[in-house]
């Protein structure tokens, strides 16, 4: 008797294509220190912790449909957390009297997503009781306030940002080594892309998908879309808190530049460049972006000035983004 | 007292700048749907073209003409390249496509101008200061900006309740779909809205040559306070924005001008002006989610 026929699946090349290019990643920082570019290797450590914040913005802005325009201040909570934590810590003096300051990685990273959860949750609730340009602006606003706070809070630096110049210690491994810290990233960009995908493919993310395509209709069927739509926001704030975490730790200092509105813009460059509601869309769109930047700036001081209309025309021609380009004709 | 009316004064300047910045920004916003960040850009290059021609003709009226027909043209320019193709699109293209052209126009600005900051001195017969009321003393040149706001408010409001344009441009903001559908040339009115929007940022632009100094970045600075303006009033309504751009002139400015010696009483000086300049910077954006809250579509909702 024959077995009824499953339908074949299409596997995509993209998904063909990952385990070789993870192991690629992986050997990264041999391949730079062997081809003697060990530069390279904190180039592709922006690359993921950048990939883990435009794919937390990627899980309201693509799968959500909430076009947020503010995620730069979950970033910059999430430096600032592991920032003024590490500032305590080197005073020996508790934040508020009441909390140690801490250098353990494990510990800051775990406290920057709580408190980059917590300010989603905030901002959250109140901005999605708008919708289309007023939640455009009021995320914007959101962050603008932010920016602003911490500019003027003199005690961790202020307007010049804080040096952070203990590397998070991380049990068993050794931050201080360019590629230890590489592997930490790349690992975490992994699990939280394996989170995302558990998370977009579950009933939470359907009903997700279903109020980015109409909110009526999810309400029609007895489905209140805000409280899906707040959990997608404060997930989302909480990775892009971790990848501000990663990056202080990366660059040894945070500054309100990690807040300011055009990082927010950055972000949604590297989602829309790569791929919107694409799970491998907002890695390759930070790879892009910041391998653009770093060649660009490389050949010219004026990089910009070849940036912004490269951005115009993938806007205006490449619609769907790099994802849409790999694999042709399957419709982003 | 005499301080208070100096900083009300102050702040309706602020208020009207930020009026010609805004009412360019929420027609086209209302009209064609287009989140235009690059409008400060118009605004940076308005200033630019004015500084160039001041600095190098010394003619306060040719500077004036030359910052004006550049922001029309540039902005009538990027209409027709880039604008057009992007009304059909969501919010999302939009926004990345004019934040390129931010890119674009800054790095522009830094190869032809410089990063040094331009300064432009104030025409010669707008230099002295006006006693309003005996015993205090005003600059001419920011009544004079107060006084052509007001009447760019003027001649806006009469253009668009009493000609044909301004009966299309509020058609439009309303119904746009009907607007089109009735057989009006929709393509000419956007560009027309489009330049007149970019004139009067441009306007906006050159007025605040002399008194910031002129230098790549001024528009983002602007312009992020232009949106709040707009989503305060309302998108699409003029009225809303001139309310607006007031209500958010004059609490910037207090607040700035009040909120040090407040903090002052509680805490130590410098951290005390630190963080009231903060807070002054932080207020007009919770006046805007304040606003948003209680009325998620802005003071004067222009569709219906």
């Amino acid at each position: 008797m024959a077995e009824p026929s499953r339908r074949p699946r299409r596997v995509s090349p993209v998904l063909l294509a990952l385990p070789p290019l993870l192991a690629l990643a992986i050997a990264l920082p041999w391949i730079a220190e062997a081809l003697g570019t060990p530069a390279s290797t904190g180039l592709a450590t922006r690359m993921a912790i950048y990939a883990i914040a435009a794919s937390a913005l990627n899980l309201v802005l693509g799968f959500g449909g909430m076009v947020s325009f503010g995620h730069a201040a979950f970033f910059g909570l999430g430096g600032y957390t592991v920032g003024i934590l590490y500032a305590h810590w080197s005073w020996q003096e508790p934040l508020w009297g009441l909390i140690p300051g801490t250098t353990s990685l494990p510990v800051t990273l775990l406290a920057a997503m709580a408190v980059g959860g917590a300010g989603a949750a905030l901002i959250g609730a109140l901005s999605l009781r708008t919708r289309g340009v007023q939640f455009i602006m009021i995320t914007l606003a959101f962050a603008q306030m932010l920016f602003f706070l911490f500019v003027s809070l003199k005690a961790y630096g202020g307007d010049d940002g804080l040096s952070v110049r203990r590397q998070g210690e991380f049990p068993g491994l050794s931050l201080r080594d360019p590629a230890q810290l590489y592997w930490l990233c790349l690992g975490l960009l992994v699990a939280w892309l394996l989170l995302l995908r558990r998370v977009t493919r579950s009933r939470f993310g359907q009903v997700l998908a279903g109020a980015r395509q109409s909110e009526r209709r999810l309400q029609a069927i007895g489905i209140a879309p805000y409280p899906y739509k707040l959990a997608a926001f404060v997930l989302s704030g909480m990775g892009a808190a971790l990848a501000g975490a990663l990056m202080v730790n990366y660059a040894r200092f945070v500054s309100p530049d990690m807040l300011a509105w055009t990082k927010s813009g950055e972000l949604m460059i590297m989602v829309i460049l790569g791929g919107v509601g694409t799970l491998m869309g907002p890695v390759l769109g930070a790879i892009a972006l910041v391998g653009l930047e770093y060649w660009l700036a490389a050949l010219t001081e004026h990089w910009q000035f070849v940036l912004g209309p490269l951005l115009l025309l993938v806007v205006l021609f490449a619609r769907g983004g790099l994802m849409a380009l790999l694999r042709p004709g399957a419709g982003a | 007292m005499a301080l208070l009316l100096e900083q009300l004064l102050n702040g309706l300047q602020l208020g009207v700048m930020l009026f010609l910045l805004a009412a360019g920004l929420t027609l086209v916003f209302g009209i064609m749907g287009v989140i235009n960040l690059a409008h400060g850009s118009l605004y940076m290059v308005g200033a630019f073209a004015a500084a160039w021609v001041a600095a190098q003709t010394g003619s306060a009226l040719l500077a004036l003409l030359a910052g004006l027909a550049a922001a029309a043209l540039v902005g009538m320019a990027v209409e027709l390249v880039v604008l057009r193709r992007l009304y059909a699109r969501d919010h999302l293209d939009q926004v990345l496509a004019t934040f390129g052209l931010i890119l674009f126009f800054n790095q522009g600005a830094i190869l032809l101008f410089g990063r040094q900051p331009l300064f432009v001195d104030i025409p010669e017969p707008l230099r002295g200061a006006v006693e309003i009321i005996p015993g205090v003393p005003y600059p001419a040149y920011r009544l004079a900006i107060l006084a052509v706001g007001l009447l760019v408010a003027a001649g806006l409001y009469w253009l668009i309740r009493h000609t044909r344009t301004g009966m299309l441009v509020r058609a439009g903001a309303t119904h746009r779909e009907m607007v089109r559908a009735l057989g009006v040339d929709v393509r000419r009115l956007y560009t027309l809205v489009f330049g007149l929007g970019a004139l009067l940022a441009g306007l906006a632009g050159l007025m605040a040559g002399p008194i910031f100094s002129v230098q790549v970045g001024m528009g983002e600075q602007i312009l992020i306070m232009t949106f709040v303006v707009v989503v305060i009033g309302g998108i699409g309504s003029v009225r809303g924005a001139l309310v607006g751009a007031l209500l958010v002139g004059l609490s910037d400015t207090l607040m700035r001008a009040y909120l040090p010696a407040l903090l002052r009483g509680a805490m130590q000086g410098p951290d005390a002006d630190a963080l009231a300049a903060g807070l002054a910077s932080m207020g007009v954006y919770l006046l805007m989610a304040l606003v948003l809250l209680l009325r998620p579509r802005g003071l004067f909702p222009a569709h219906g």
